[in-house]
């Protein structure tokens, strides 16, 4: 069925973040992983920029100034220093079983995709087709954040989520109200700095960003 | 025009030019290599130079080898033959194409390879088997995310036949296919591994506990590797042109349409040129993986050819 | 035809069989002469092998007969049906018969009279029975042949009974076996809707709700199942293929695991009312499971039968996924895809019997020629035997699934099923296939590797054991067994349009549609199933080409170059000690597959130290199944078997008060 020329850029769009979120799934260097986190806020942002372009919205050019400073810079920026400051940025970690991971996502892919489905059938966005995408990347990320065990990982999969689910927001209801967005962007950061000094405090402890450690703390 | 003599000459002419050519493919990208190592290369026709110094040497066969190693190279060169003939490289609807499909293309792949990986067990050196391990090991991978993204084109034009393929996705009116996009990086990912490059195996490596593709042909010698060697730089050219049919197909000519075929040639030799280049850019970059790293690439291939198909689903349908 | 012979095909079916019967007993009787047992009544039993399969090419095409036998129960004779789908699988059981019948001609020439009359007699009433399976009419006569099939099968793979692990083989198969009758008797009984009439004819008519209809199903997949070595049934087959004389394991692995197909077709497409797309979807999913396990456990084994019954699940796997499909089509009334489906899965069959068959024979001609079955003591039989290796190289390109050969035409039809688009109505289900594609093309690609170390430790390389030089080729009769099988695997691979086209009466009966017309409508050269611009396949072409190309190529080189050729020895890389033993084990050659897949096996591994005097290596590589289900159900049913033990205790006077309390209960209850 033709398409307009953007609703097929969006719809590449869509599949380049999927393919972002699996390919965080299967990252070892924390470094790559971060690169991945700005590249899928840049994806974002531009994908925000031709929703607002096409469908003349005025407030998601706004949304994609925001995304673009605090999810491309500022954020990033943060995780840069802090794995600097806690001398891990060369760290590679060990995963679970990587095939295993990929195919329980390829599950949740299909899962998402037929749950999204019935619901695109009633929104009435130009980009409701990718609604399943995003419901994807919101659970690979969770995904992520479950097959992790090093606590910087951990954040940034948290961090996608969030991504995941602006995306979806941008696709249903072309964005949410501008208060609400600022609103969770000022949660997100304060949240990357009590986060920060909660890691200083994990690495004094255990001398190590090993969250299997955390076991120890509990009561024998 | 369209007599069937014609269609039968289009035939002959696709399939010379492709096991011509395919050397100076391959000669093209060597020396594009070179270029990106700051080197000055051997030149365009080196590789040409290479078969004919071989063909004149006298065979030398280990005293174990067997007759199935000895026709191993013929019924390589053969089946080369047959999928240049197959793919839709300068046109479609050619008199082999209806001879096989997609996945009977990627069975003659398979059938040159095993009987490759049987004629290095042949000899009974621990090389031998050690090629013909690893690469049944990478085939294993990489057959399946090559069946998936066939699939994945197959599903979009509703056919698995190549002609019909390249004529659907010519004339399509969606520009961008999210789906095709995932097919192509899977695809890229796939001849990486199938025509032994980096980063999956070294082409032009010596060192036996690294090879993957060259353990195989090590007993090999005179005109039993210049068949094999030639026969791989035709497969490394097929590869490109299933590639070209399928994400790149303007230009390819329809029926046996002489007069198209200017038109086909140059669009052929830009595409060639390009992929060659690119290819060579991909090699110097990249670093040949340890080889227990060689599944996971592949599987990633794999997992892309399936999220390509899920794609289609969701968007495209 | 049928106005030329006076005869009806079921009436030479019948004679067959007697015939069968009759040459055992007569196998029997002769056991102090086994000269004439092995010249005269095995070529006599293969001549009747080949006619059978004539009679059922013939009946393919003829409308169903109909006999009464005088025999069986007093108000149950024996009734007799000869249709389309009979007649398939007694061609596949005649032509598969007829080339491993002769290989045994010559198989068995060395053993003892005495033995060998047994077999003779274990041999025919197993053919005879398989025969009976497959005509049966009514319940009774279909289980009085099952178990006698089942039981002779018994027999004859406890032929070497004085080894006590072929004893307990034995005993799992019959156990299993058994376990699975019980199934099928249920299930004909749930079938017979109450009317109490056990004829198949009295079962097509009846009504049965959904839930008595999944009932009958799920049992007939429990009970068939159990014999096709259906997951988690399957652990008696690695293990009683391996143990019966190699003859015997073609049989088996070729034509008695299609007679469990025959019976899961015939219950659920012709006795059934109904098809649910549950079904279609359990049996994919089962059937992918099974497909997969095979392949993996297959490629981590060093006992080389025990590889091809592990293959042999794969490929059981391979057939119930087509049928799945073709449910799955058939109950959301896409009839075209449908027959599609059913075809890809009868034609696997009647492959996989062929190339299984050959692959059988030919470790049976290794074996008797050099007494190992380990991998880890073969190689290099090429030389030796190259009658042998010749013809197990086209088994072996065969069930890789390569062109131009048989094995890969029943696989593309399934590709072909999978991809035409399903527009099925539940979105998962119509994403759920591709994601089934793949998983197929997987276990597809897993095939060609464990193939590869197959062929390649056994017959290719040097020899790992210096006794092998001793090894000779088979004989003439083995030869013929041989080739006759070969020469299939290519016909079938060559000419696929022809074989789908008499197909037709079969996927016409099933499914109601036949794929014949399609398939050859751009003539007998090229195969399209469904239209030509949406696929096509010739394997002839592939042939020529090949073939004229490669001599094309070599009378090139010596015309314009030349043909020397020099011998030396080979690559070394500068190690002067090489010997055989270098070259991969079957664990070597194996050993990715076991890396990649470790969480499916439970292994056992014993690696010597670099300092050991006297290194020793020991591996054991074990089906997680056997500790996960098999033990626990067997430490269950010890422990309700001890507690009905417990009413037995020997006290006369508690044993008479249990008839009392009997005689009590049945007086108050029967006025």
């Amino acid at each position: 069925m033709p398409m307009t020329l953007s609703g097929q850029f969006i719809n590449l769009l869509a599949a380049l973040l999927l393919l972002i979120a699996f390919a965080m799934l299967s990252q070892r260097r924390i470094l790559s992983l971060i690169n991945l986190f700005a590249l899928q806020g840049l994806v974002l942002t531009i994908s925000t920029l031709i929703v607002a372009y096409s469908t003349n919205q005025g407030h998601l050019y706004y949304s994609a100034a925001i995304t673009l400073v605090l999810k491309v810079i500022i954020l990033p920026w943060i995780l840069h220093r802090l794995i600097r400051k806690l001398n891990i940025q060369w760290d590679i970690e060990t995963l679970i079983n990587i095939p295993t991971t990929m195919l329980i996502g390829i599950v949740l892919v299909i899962f998402s995709f037929n749950l999204a489905l019935p619901i695109s059938q009633l929104a009435g966005t130009v980009t409701r087709a990718t609604l399943g995408i995003a419901m994807a990347s919101v659970l690979l990320s969770f995904l992520m954040m479950i097959t992790r065990h090093k606590a910087v990982p951990q954040v940034i999969g948290f961090l996608a989520m969030e991504n995941g689910l602006f995306f979806a927001a941008t696709s249903a209801t072309y964005g949410m109200p501008l208060v609400v967005e600022l609103g969770i962007a000022l949660d997100v950061l304060v949240g990357m700095f009590i986060l920060g000094i909660f890691f200083f405090q994990i690495r004094e402890t255990f001398n190590s960003m090993d969250l299997r450690h955390m076991e120890k703390l509990k009561e024998d | 025009m369209m007599t069937p003599y014609s269609g039968i000459l289009f035939q002959l002419l696709q399939s010379l030019l492709v096991v011509l050519a395919a050397p100076l493919l391959l000669g093209w990208v060597n020396q594009c290599r070179a270029w990106l190592s700051n080197r000055s290369g051997a030149g365009l026709l080196q590789p040409y130079r290479g078969l004919r110094k071989l063909l004149h040497k006298d065979a030398v066969l280990a005293e174990t080898a067997s007759p199935l190693f000895r026709a191993t190279p013929y019924v390589l060169f053969g089946c080369m033959w047959l999928a240049a003939g197959v793919v839709p490289v300068l046109a479609t609807d050619l008199p082999y194409a209806p001879a096989a499909d997609v996945i009977a293309l990627v069975g003659i792949f398979a059938l040159a390879r095993v009987f490759l990986a049987l004629a290095a067990m042949d000899i009974g050196t621990s090389f031998g088997t050690l090629g013909a391990r690893r690469e049944m090991l990478v085939a294993f991978l990489a057959e399946p995310a090559l069946l998936m993204v066939f699939f994945t084109a197959s599903l979009i034009s509703h056919s698995t036949s190549l002609s019909t393929i390249v004529e659907t996705l010519a004339h399509s009116q969606a520009v961008i296919y999210p789906s095709l996009a995932f097919a192509a990086l899977a695809f890229v990912m796939v001849l990486l591994a199938e025509n032994a490059r980096i980063p999956v195996d070294n082409p032009a490596t010596h060192l036996e506990l690294t090879m993957i593709h060259e353990a195989m042909i090590l007993e090999y010698s005179a005109r039993h590797l210049a068949l094999i060697e030639w026969a791989s730089s035709i497969k490394l050219l097929t590869y490109f042109a299933i590639g070209i049919a399928l994400f790149l197909p303007w230009g390819i000519v329809e029926g046996n349409n002489w007069a198209g075929l200017p038109l086909a040639l140059g669009a052929l030799l830009l595409k060639l040129t390009v992929a060659g280049a690119g290819l060579a850019l991909l090699e110097t970059v990249s670093a040949k993986m340890r080889i227990f790293r060689a599944p996971e690439f592949l599987g990633t291939a794999f997992l892309l050819g399936v999220l390509g198909m899920l794609t289609h689903f969701l968007l495209e349908s | 035809m049928s106005t030329v012979i006076s005869a009806l095909p079921i009436d030479f079916a019948g004679a067959i069989i007697l015939f069968w019967l009759a040459l055992g007993s007569i196998g029997l009787a002769l056991q102090s002469r086994p000269r004439w047992i092995t010249l005269l009544i095995f070529p006599a039993s293969a001549a009747a092998s080949l006619l059978l399969a004539a009679t059922g090419l013939w009946a393919l095409g003829e409308t169903p007969d109909v006999a009464l036998l005088p025999l069986g129960l007093p108000d149950l004779p024996f009734h007799l049906r000869l249709d389309a789908l009979s007649a398939f699988f007694l061609l596949l059981l005649g032509a598969a018969s007829f080339g491993i019948t002769l290989y045994a001609a010559g198989y068995f020439r060395s053993m003892p009279g005495g033995t060998l009359g047994l077999l003779t007699l274990e041999y025919h009433v197993f053919l005879a029975s398989m025969a009976l399976v497959l005509v049966a009419d009514d319940a009774y006569l279909f289980m009085v042949a099952w178990e006698s099939m089942a039981l002779s099968s018994y027999f004859l793979v406890t032929t070497d009974h004085k080894i006590p692990a072929i004893r307990s083989a034995g005993y799992l198969y019959l156990l299993l076996a058994h376990v699975g009758a019980i199934a099928i008797l249920l299930c004909f009984g749930v079938m017979q809707g109450g009317h109490g009439d056990f004829t198949f004819a009295a079962m097509r008519a009846s009504e049965l709700t959904e839930f008595w209809a999944s009932a009958a199903f799920l049992l007939a997949l429990f009970g068939f199942g159990a014999k096709a070595g259906l997951l988690p049934l399957h652990v008696w087959l690695p293990e009683a293929h391996p143990a019966a004389p190699s003859p015997v394991s073609a049989l088996m692995s070729g034509v008695m695991l299609k007679t469990a197909i025959y019976g899961l077709l015939r219950v659920t497409f012709d006795l059934l009312p109904m098809q649910l797309w549950w079904w279609g979807v359990l049996l994919l999913t089962l059937g992918l499971a099974t497909a997969f396990f095979g392949v993996v456990f297959a490629a981590v084994q060093s006992d080389m039968k025990r590889l091809l019954a592990y293959s042999s699940i794969e490929n059981i796997g391979l057939i119930l996924v087509g049928i799945g499909l073709g449910l799955l089509f058939h109950s959301y009334k896409m009839g075209g895809l449908a027959a599609l489906a059913i075809t890809a899965a009868l034609y696997h069959c009647l492959n996989h019997a062929f190339f299984k068959g050959l692959l059988f024979l030919g470790t049976g001609s290794v074996l008797h020629a050099t007494g190992e079955r380990n991998l880890g003591r073969l190689g290099g039989l090429m030389r030796r035997m190259p009658w042998v290796a010749w013809l197990t190289l086209v088994g072996t390109l065969a069930i890789a699934g390569l062109p131009p050969l048989n094995g890969f035409v029943s696989e593309w039809l399934l590709l072909q099923a999978f991809l035409l688009t399903p527009g099925l109505p539940h979105s998962y289900l119509n994403m759920l296939v591709p994601v089934a594609a793949a998983a197929l093309a997987l276990a597809a690609a897993l095939a060609a590797y464990v193939m590869v170390k197959f062929y390649g430790i056994v017959f290719l390389g040097q020899s790992r054991e210096e006794k092998l030089s001793e090894a000779h080729d088979a004989g003439i009769w083995e030869k013929l067994g041989m080739g006759w099988l070969a020469l299939g695997c290519l016909a079938l691979g060559l000419f696929p349009v022809s074989v789908i086209l008499r197909l037709d009466a079969v996927t016409q009966l099933v499914t109601g549609h036949a794929l014949g017309a399609t398939a050859a409508q751009t003539g007998w050269l090229f195969l399209t199933p469904m239209a030509p611009e949406r696929a096509s396949y010739s394997p002839l072409f592939f042939l020529i080409v090949i073939a004229t190309v490669v001599a094309l190529t070599f009378f090139a080189v010596r015309r314009f170059y030349h043909g020397r050729l020099k011998r030396g020895p080979a690559w070394d890389c500068g190690y002067p000690a090489q010997t055989p033993r270098m070259q991969d084990t079957a664990e070597g050659f194996g050993q990715p597959i076991r890396q990649i897949f470790e969480f499916f096996f439970k292994i056992e591994r014993e690696v010597p130290d670099p300092f050991d005097r006297e290194p020793r290596y020991h591996g054991k590589t074990e089906d997680r199944l056997w500790y996960w289900l098999y033990l626990p159900v067997a430490r269950v049913v010890e422990r309700a078997s001890a507690l009905m033990g417990k009413m037995q205790h020997g006290r006369i006077h508690v044993y008479l008060m249990y008839s009392f309390v009997t005689l009590l209960v049945l007086l108050a209850f029967s006025r």
